[in-house]
């Protein structure tokens, strides 16, 4: 089978959002059958070609490309990449897609908005897919752009709501400072290698040139700067500290995203991006260890916050930045295929509990709607649920999956096989590491527990959650699916050192995604603690005592209606209540950022406007003045002195044509006249004719130009568009004997 | 002899306005026919000027017209085009087109001046981007000049008076200095011809005088662009102008100096420029105070209209930006000055059709609340959806968003700096998020976003569908340019590419 066939997979998407958007807006149904449609199609076409793919008969050598860029002559163009860490994205995206696409029928049915938000989340689709399958960083990048653009519409769709709006706005300008990074790292490796193909880019050549130390004059690879760059992409996009302040208000936005966009996709696009450019990171060398930190951190902090959140959305948020930190660890450390792995399952098990959450939501919406009793309402409060196992089963069900799953349960469950995947390959590298990606499971594990036991363990704690109901079956199919590939898709992955199961089913997912393909120099070495019990054991361990120790605090003897929660007066007994308020403060990051980051580029720009005001044409205001100034000094000047002078010359003139007048009258004509008079007798007196007196008829051209002064004043109508009208026909006449 | 194509788009919009003036008064719709028709006219010998060149080679000057004007001082009509001059032309036309469309259904008051003084100022502008004559090319800049001030005086805002001087103080300030610099040129080489000084180099040899001709010119250019500190002229004139003029402002009159720059102060004073980008790093150091700076400020105006005229002041910088990156090329690095250049012209033709359109809705939401309080909205998505979704495309293209037209010019002009002027780029990249912060906090979320006040605005009605057709088709080019840059970038780029070969 072509792999041409690919292209048909972002562009389905991509022409459900344009027919929705023109056409649909207004058809509810119609406009999610063109959702579903578009993805429907998208899911096929990536099902057959993962499938083709695995069993070795994808054509991918005639790929088609198309011309994209052109600079100085060269053409860059835009084609398919088909490696496997694609095509196992493949496999992943359009599945999950396409459920959490069924599941908004449910959930959203009756918004105002139906059909915009079937548009967005479908152009949504298009950018993941596109930034899955397109063969060069420029395409990921701009497809990583339209992600956050979805991503800031859908978390503003209730936008009338202020916080949803505010929402919205953060995640877009905190992803957006990590995007600069991604940016500048992105022109840099497109000047240094001229190319952003992967296919240039991943040569041997080009990588020992880009790890050729001297980058500006500095003792650095260029390798170096850019996969810090880069990372600042990840950190932004995947939520890491410090950029992490974001992904908890995303929550704001309709629970389908926080599912789709927010947990399964666009948040590990970031991790994704570290996995594609793997080899750069391989070459750059020392960054591993400040990606590896910072993962970590991220991990441990997001799992303690998460500790302290009532929301069900914010808990699974923090849940999230947790996870994706034990992702960038492990890419980090170098143990690439361990983080994707963790990036496969994690879509699917927290996308689970998303939707789950969403059902509980939904649910209780339903109950206060069926209760009038209380008049506050919030229905994602943790403290406010319990016992819906009754009212909810289904949801519960597939929930206790989800958080299992998240929780690392053994053997049966995704999460646990890809996390002591990460877990075995710190062990041996990374002792710090370790320890701490071991100590964020337990908190992991705590918080599921305790997450579970407080919705849906013990009795109900208010009306809505006594009067819940369970979703339709829109919602809960979805459900079903994604809890059964939460529990299967862990044995595709199981290590072959693995005790008893090892080597049963081999492990397929590290054989065919492996080492990056396109990799030509040596990855770390694998230590050897993959063999060694203790990664596991303590895995296992903290896993199961955190859901123990999570279920005697919450679940053995559930909390009643009122109560305070069991956590926060345990730690303020054991007088850690200052940490439990940071916890719940999410450790004060944002307002932090809020009163310096923001506030100064806010004053910032207030005092630029200030100083644009007050220098730059203030100079020219100031400049203005002092011609005028000295203009009305010039006119003083002409009039007091100039003019006075002329008057002077005039006055002195008057006088002197006064005198010569006078002069001329009483001495000049009498004797001009006299002399006339005497002229006149020189012909009388020789007998001649009289003197003839000259012509008063005019000539020929005097006549004319009486005439032409006629039509001349005759033009002369006071109009200006008619002395207008006649310069510019004579500028025609012009313009023509010009051109001739 | 062929078809004088580029003589028959220059005299178009003359013609058309010379009809006007025969027009009576009181004919408003005959006189409205006539000037939308002249630059229909006009655009369609734009897009066959257009077809023409690419079929003749983007690559070099094309059509070519040359006739004595002035013999005596070796001044002469002297016209021809390239890849770099045809698209802005073609934009000239085209937002001339739906400006003139667009006031059709806006303007009532002096109809006929209105439209006279429109299609002048067509002429003057297509005259920039057609001349190869410094004097020609002067004459058509100083054109262009009076009928902008006379729009902005006569039919702009409450301020019209203050701005249109100022604007045409400043203007006239610079052009002096050009005149002189003009002259000064013309007493070294001899020539007026564009081309043939490229070549000659004039005041190779002499550093004073090549300071003294080249800062003329630049300080010309410069202010037109604009470029920090230069640019105290733009927000005045803009916020003041009437909507048309503002759309020709921003989406023409700006690239008159930026294509100067391109077409003659660059390949004439290439040392020059080289040495003040490199050796004394003034003009890297004004371009990003336009991009950073201008930024910021655009953050604190409550003004709609007066924050979008002060992202030009921005978005400009970037053009700058890559021009001072093209002058700091060597020989092992003319890939990067292309890209740098290739970014900058992109610039010109993208910040074009994305601030048109913006000034366009600028415009058509104050003719409905006569405010442009940023402050006095809130939540008008619901109630004009359309309006909404038009304003969301073009604010994101104007931040630069990946897809949309505006991201090319950002990632060629960056790729080229970050080879070039590295530290250039590093500052530079800031504004980006600044530019993200006021369009996406001042202007989208607070006209739009948010709590409706449902008693003030309640009446508003969404775009009317003459609305839709002026915006609809710079919507159209900034989707298709931002998915598809290829043609375009095709076009610039074999202009470009001959550009810089030629320098030295």
């Amino acid at each position: 089978m072509s792999g041409n066939l690919a292209w048909l997979i972002p562009l389905c998407p991509l022409l459900a959002f344009a027919v929705i958007l023109l056409a649909a807006q207004r058809h509810t149904r119609l406009s999610h059958w063109l959702a579903i449609g578009g993805i429907g199609v998208a899911f096929i076409f990536a099902q057959l070609i993962f499938w083709t793919a695995v069993f070795g008969a994808l054509d991918i050598s005639s790929l088609r490309a198309f011309p994209w860029l052109i600079n100085g002559g060269a053409i860059a163009a835009l084609g398919l990449w088909l490696d496997p860490p694609a095509l196992v994205m493949l496999f992943m995206v359009p599945l999950v897609c396409l459920m959490i696409f069924i599941y908004s029928t449910g959930y959203m049915s009756g918004d105002s908005h139906y059909g915009r938000f079937f548009a967005y989340i479908s152009l949504f689709a298009a950018a993941m897919l596109g930034l899955i399958l397109f063969d060069n960083l420029l395409a990921f990048f701009v497809c990583w752009e339209l992600m956050g653009l979805c991503s800031y519409l859908l978390i503003g769709f209730w936008c009338e709501r202020p916080t949803a709006a505010a929402a919205g706005l953060k995640a877009f300008l905190v992803t957006k400072v990590g995007d600069l990074f991604f940016f500048l790292g992105l022109v840099i490796l497109y000047a240094v290698t001229g190319s952003l193909a992967y296919r240039d880019l991943f040569t041997p050549e080009i990588l020992a040139q880009l790890a050729q130390p001297g980058y500006l004059g500095l003792p650095v690879t260029p390798a170096l700067v850019i996969a810090l760059l880069l990372f600042g992409g990840t950190v932004g996009k995947s939520a890491q500290f410090p950029l992490h302040i974001w992904l908890p208000d995303a929550m704001a936005g309709p629970t389908p995203v926080s599912a789709l966009i927010h947990a399964a996709t666009m948040v590990s696009a970031g991790v994704f991006l570290l996995v594609r450019m793997f080899p750069l990171l391989a070459v750059a060398g020392l960054p591993s260890s400040v990606i590896a930190y910072i993962g970590t951190f991220t991990a441990l902090l997001g799992a303690l916050v998460a500790l302290g959140q009532n929301d069900i959305k914010r808990v699974l948020a923090f849940s999230t930045m947790s996870q994706l930190g034990y992702m960038v660890a492990a890419l980090g450390l170098g143990a690439y295929a361990a983080a994707f792995f963790h990036l496969f399952t994690h879509a699917f098990f927290k996308a689970l509990l998303f939707l789950g959450a969403g059902s509980v939501i939904h649910g209780m919406e339903h109950g206060y709607h069926h209760s009038s009793s209380e008049t506050k309402f919030d229905p994602n409060d943790l403290l406010a649920m319990g016992g819906l196992r009754h009212t909810m089963p289904r949801t519960f069900a597939t929930f206790l999956v989800g958080g299992l799953s998240l929780a690392g349960f053994p053997l049966v469950t995704a999460g646990f096989w890809s996390k002591d995947e990460i877990l075995a390959q710190a062990y041996g590298r990374d002792p710090i590491v370790f320890w701490a990606l071991a100590a964020a499971a337990l908190l992991t594990a705590i918080y599921t527990a305790r997450q579970i036991s407080l919705v849906f363990l013990g009795t109900p704690r208010s009306e809505s959650a006594a009067h819940s109901r369970e979703s339709n079956r829109a919602m809960t199919l979805p459900l079903l699916i994604l809890a059964g590939f939460a529990i299967v898709l862990g044995w595709v992955g199981i290590p072959e050192h693995f005790p008893v199961l090892g080597g049963v089913i081999p492990n397929l997912f590290e054989e065919f995604v492996g080492a990056p393909v396109f990799t030509p120099i040596e990855l770390p070495v694998v230590p050897d603690s993959l063999q060694a019990w203790q990664p596991l054991a303590t895995g296992v361990g903290a896993c199961l005592l955190g859901l123990a120790l999570g279920w005697v605090i919450y679940g053995w003897c559930p909390l009643v209606a009122g109560a305070s929660d069991r956590i926060a007066v345990g730690m303020r007994r054991a007088y850690l209540g200052w940490l439990y308020r940071a916890m719940q403060e999410r450790f004060y990051f944002d307002w932090l950022y809020q009163h310096t980051i923001v506030w100064g580029a806010v004053a910032l720009a207030g005092l630029s406007a200030r100083f644009d005001d007050a220098v730059p044409d203030g100079v020219v205001r100031r400049v203005a003045m002092v011609v005028r100034a000295l203009s009305a000094l010039a006119a003083d000047f002409d009039e007091k002195v100039v003019d006075a002078f002329v008057n002077f010359w005039a006055v002195l003139a008057r006088w002197v044509a006064r005198s010569l007048n006078w002069l001329d009258l009483r001495l000049v004509d009498p004797v001009m006249n006299f002399a006339g008079w005497l002229g006149q007798l020189g012909p009388w007196a020789t007998g001649s004719v009289e003197p003839e007196v000259p012509d008063a008829r005019t000539g020929p051209i005097a006549r004319l130009l009486i005439r032409l002064g006629g039509t001349l004043s005759a033009l002369q109508t006071g109009e200006v568009q008619d002395y207008l009208g006649l310069a510019f026909f004579a500028a025609i006449a012009l313009t023509i004997a010009f051109l001739l | 002899m062929q078809f004088p194509i580029l003589s028959a788009i220059l005299i178009t919009p003359l013609l058309g306005a010379l009809l006007i003036l025969v027009i009576p008064r009181e004919d408003v719709r005959t006189i409205r026919r006539v000037g939308v028709a002249f630059a229909v006219i006009s655009f369609v010998l734009a897009t066959i000027l257009w077809i023409r060149v690419e079929q003749l080679g983007a690559g070099a000057l094309q059509l070519v017209e040359r006739y004595p004007w002035i013999a005596d001082f070796d001044i002469w009509y002297h016209v021809g085009v390239d890849g770099l001059s045809t698209p802005l032309i073609w934009l000239t036309a085209l937002l001339m087109t739906l400006a003139l469309f667009y006031s059709a259904h806006v303007i009532e008051d002096r109809v006929k001046e209105y439209y006279f003084l429109f299609l002048l100022l067509e002429t003057g502008l297509i005259g920039v981007f057609l001349a190869l004559d410094l004097v020609l090319f002067y004459v058509f800049w100083e054109i262009g000049l009076v009928p902008m001030f006379l729009i902005i005086g006569i039919w702009g805002g409450k301020r019209r008076d203050y701005a249109a001087i100022k604007f045409f103080l400043y203007t006239l300030a610079g052009s002096v200095f050009a005149l002189l610099a003009i002259i000064a040129i013309y007493f070294n080489t001899g020539t007026f011809d564009i081309v043939e000084l490229a070549r000659l180099q004039p005041f190779a040899q002499d550093v004073l005088w090549a300071n003294l001709a080249s800062w003329g010119l630049w300080l010309a250019f410069a202010i037109k662009i604009p470029v920090f500190p230069l640019h105290t002229w733009l927000p005045d004139a803009h916020t003041e102008a009437p909507t048309a003029g503002s759309v020709m402002l921003a989406g023409v009159l700006l690239k008159l100096g930026a294509y100067g720059m391109l077409r003659i102060g660059l390949p004439l004073f290439p040392q020059m420029f080289r040495y003040y980008v490199l050796d004394v790093p003034i003009l890297p150091v004004l371009a990003l105070f336009s991009i950073v700076y201008g930024a910021l400020v655009c953050l604190a105006q409550w003004d709609f209209k007066r924050l979008i005229a002060y992202s030009s002041v921005a978005h400009m910088g970037y053009f700058t930006l890559g021009l001072c990156a093209a002058a700091a090329r060597s020989a092992e690095t003319q890939m990067a000055a292309i890209s740098a250049l290739d970014g900058a012209a992109w610039q010109l033709f993208s910040h074009g059709i994305i601030t048109g359109g913006m000034f366009f809705l600028v415009g058509m939401l104050y003719e409905r609340t006569h405010t442009r309080d940023l402050r006095a909205f809130g939540g008008l998505s619901g109630q004009m959806p359309v309006y909404y979704g038009l304003t969301l495309v073009f604010a994101l293209a104007s931040l630069g968003l990946p897809g949309l037209a505006g991201f090319w010019s950002e990632l060629f002009v960056f790729r080229g700096t970050a080879q070039l002027l590295p530290l250039a780029a590093y500052i530079g990249v800031l504004g980006m998020v600044f530019t993200a912060a006021y369009i996406l906090w001042k202007v989208i979320q607070y006209v739009f976003l948010g709590t409706f006040d449902a008693i003030r605005w309640g009446t508003l009605t969404d775009l009317a569908w003459w609305e839709k057709v002026a915006v609809v088709p710079l919507l159209v080019l900034t989707i298709v340019l931002g998915l598809y840059p290829a043609p375009l970038l095709a076009t610039f780029d074999s202009a470009i590419t001959a550009l810089l070969h030629v320098l030295p």
